[in-house]
């Protein structure tokens, strides 16, 4: 799991676990998230002459947690490696990177997707929401707070692609049920096995939301 | 991952003027099956074409059907209120696939099109005739639990994995295709083609061609209609089998029913030899039986796969019984 967090650029002297606190409490993560996105920004490799102009990098601004970020990266980077190798966002993981874990699940217009099977540059016009967006300043969201207050995680890397996908699960309103929210919770792997307290969790914050 | 440009166009008719003058760019919609292909090195466009800005997202209703444009999202499609109550099997078929967050992004037109699952069409060492055309087929002698008993041939035994497809089978839809002129419709049944000795063909398709809808027609048995899917996990997984069937009951007997098969074929089967059985006769388990029986006498396992001809045959009594219910109710 370690060398997910090294491939990141621009990730200088924050260790893992200074990133998942900042993960989870939300606020400090948001603070950070646009100083190490300039950096990296500035960190994207020219293209090579050579290469094809259309297929190249290109500049784009992402809608990220309410603000825009200029990048210059190819058609071919994901949402979630926009995220964290050029915005320096680390909070929402790369799991599977296929589709078929949900740790990379991040909000679109609202709307939960996997981060990984979506380029970012077909998002140029919408907004994106990260773990690092939902708290408001330093008031937890509903769902961070339930997630605590019922244990929902045990080593914490699935815990971003969790809570965002319970606030779209919560937002999306077809659930009421203890299966249901098993069912609607299915694309998210939780290895540890906290599935019991996951859905304590999204059924309190479903209550207060 | 290969380098690809990207373009968003704004019309039906400039998408495909690109697809043609770029014979290796492929249509990008929600993404969930083509981005996971590219990183596989299974894809290597040229260039993506993002077709999910031509309007072509409405479901829209009227007398004779219900239309779904090919760009609606799977979520969109299965809570449509329309579509719970009138064809509940789709909506069934679709809530049974994959995860929300893929179904949110996930479009109509690219379910129709989902490539299988199997492992050796996923790993580009491996022998696939349906990846390279001609190179063999490592799943004859391989890992074949959850591939195919009906329809496959001695180039391939993939099964195609969709459940939406199955669903819309069952019920007849047709699939409106755009290409440089017009607008054509296809039948869902012929849109799929047999794998005969190209397993790499899926389907009609030309290059340029565009799903841009489908239509589904209302009947008398589409209300009717029940998805059951059996599988290794409760959730999150394809298929080993599952049956979408629509029913008529009248007076307990079947007046007429439609059948198709899901994860046991190589693309979404119409189960003609079941209905054949069924027309005219009580709506009983027997009966029900009776009619599994004659669709499975075609069936051929694999080293691996024979358990899932009982297992069909169980799953499409199922869906009878809980279908026929649904009549009584």
């Amino acid at each position: 799991m370690d060398n997910f967090e090294e491939q990141g650029k621009g990730g200088e002297g924050v260790s893992r676990r200074g990133l998942l606190g900042a993960a989870i409490t939300g606020g400090a993560g948001a603070a950070l998230a646009p100083l190490l996105g300039n950096r990296a920004a500035a960190a994207v490799p020219a293209s090579s002459p050579s290469a094809p102009p259309a297929s190249s990098a290109a500049g784009m601004t992402l809608h990220v947690n309410g603000q825009a970020h200029w990048v210059e990266i190819e058609p071919r980077v994901t949402l979630v490696d926009a995220l964290r190798d050029h915005l320096g966002m680390y909070g929402t993981k790369k799991g599977c990177d296929h589709g078929q874990c949900g740790a990379c699940t991040v909000l679109i217009n609202g709307v939960r997707v996997n981060s990984c099977l979506t380029l970012a540059a077909m998002h140029t016009n919408e907004e994106i929401t990260t773990i690092e967006g939902l708290a408001d300043g330093d008031r937890l969201h509903p769902v961070q707070e339930a997630f605590i207050e019922h244990d929902g995680f045990q080593c914490g890397y699935c815990t971003p692609g969790q809570i965002c996908s319970a606030v779209g699960l919560i937002h999306e309103g077809h659930t009421k049920t203890d299966d249901q929210i098993r069912e609607g919770m299915a694309g998210n792997i939780c290895r540890c096995g906290a599935y019991s307290n996951i859905v304590d969790a999204v059924k309190k914050a479903m209550k207060v939301s | 991952m290969n380098d690809f440009s990207y373009s968003r166009p704004t019309t039906t008719t400039e998408a495909i003027q690109t697809l043609l003058s770029h014979p290796d760019a492929l249509y990008l919609a929600g993404g969930t099956n083509v981005i996971d292909h590219l990183k596989l090195g299974v894809v290597t466009p040229s260039q993506l074409v993002d077709i999910r800005h031509l309007g072509l997202d409405k479901i829209s209703t009227d007398a004779q059907s219900v239309t779904i444009g090919a760009g609606a999202t799977n979520s969109a499609a299965a809570y449509h209120h329309e579509i719970q109550t009138h064809f509940p099997a789709l909506a069934e078929a679709i809530l049974a696939g994959a995860s929300p967050q893929l179904r949110n992004v996930a479009t109509t037109g690219g379910n129709l099109l989902q490539k299988t699952r199997c492992t050796y069409f996923r790993d580009i060492h491996s022998a696939c005739n349906k990846r390279q055309p001609g190179s063999g087929c490592a799943a004859l002698e391989g890992f074949n639990r959850s591939h195919a008993i009906l329809g496959t041939s001695d180039a391939c035994i993939a099964t195609h994995p969709s459940d939406m497809a199955v669903a819309l089978t069952a019920l007849e839809a047709v699939i409106h295709i755009q290409d440089q002129s017009v607008v054509r419709t296809v039948p869902i049944e012929a849109f799929y083609v047999s794998y005969g000795e190209d397993p790499a063909k899926e389907n009609v398709l030309k290059p340029g061609d565009l799903i841009v809808a489908i239509e589904i027609p209302r009947t008398a048995w589409a209300g009717h209609s029940r998805y059951v899917k059996a599988r290794d996990r409760s959730s999150y997984e394809f298929a080993l089998a599952s049956a979408a069937v629509a029913v008529d009951v009248d007076a307990g007997k079947i007046r007429n029913c439609r059948i198709a098969l899901g994860g046991v074929a190589t693309k979404p089967w119409r189960a003609h030899a079941a209905e054949a059985a069924l027309v005219g006769q009580s709506a009983t388990p027997v009966a029900f039986r009776a009619a599994a029986e004659a669709e499975l006498a075609s069936a051929k396992a694999q080293k691996e796969n024979g358990f899932k001809i009982e297992l069909c045959k169980r799953v499409m009594v199922k869906a009878l019984q809980e279908a026929a219910e649904m009549r009584r109710a």
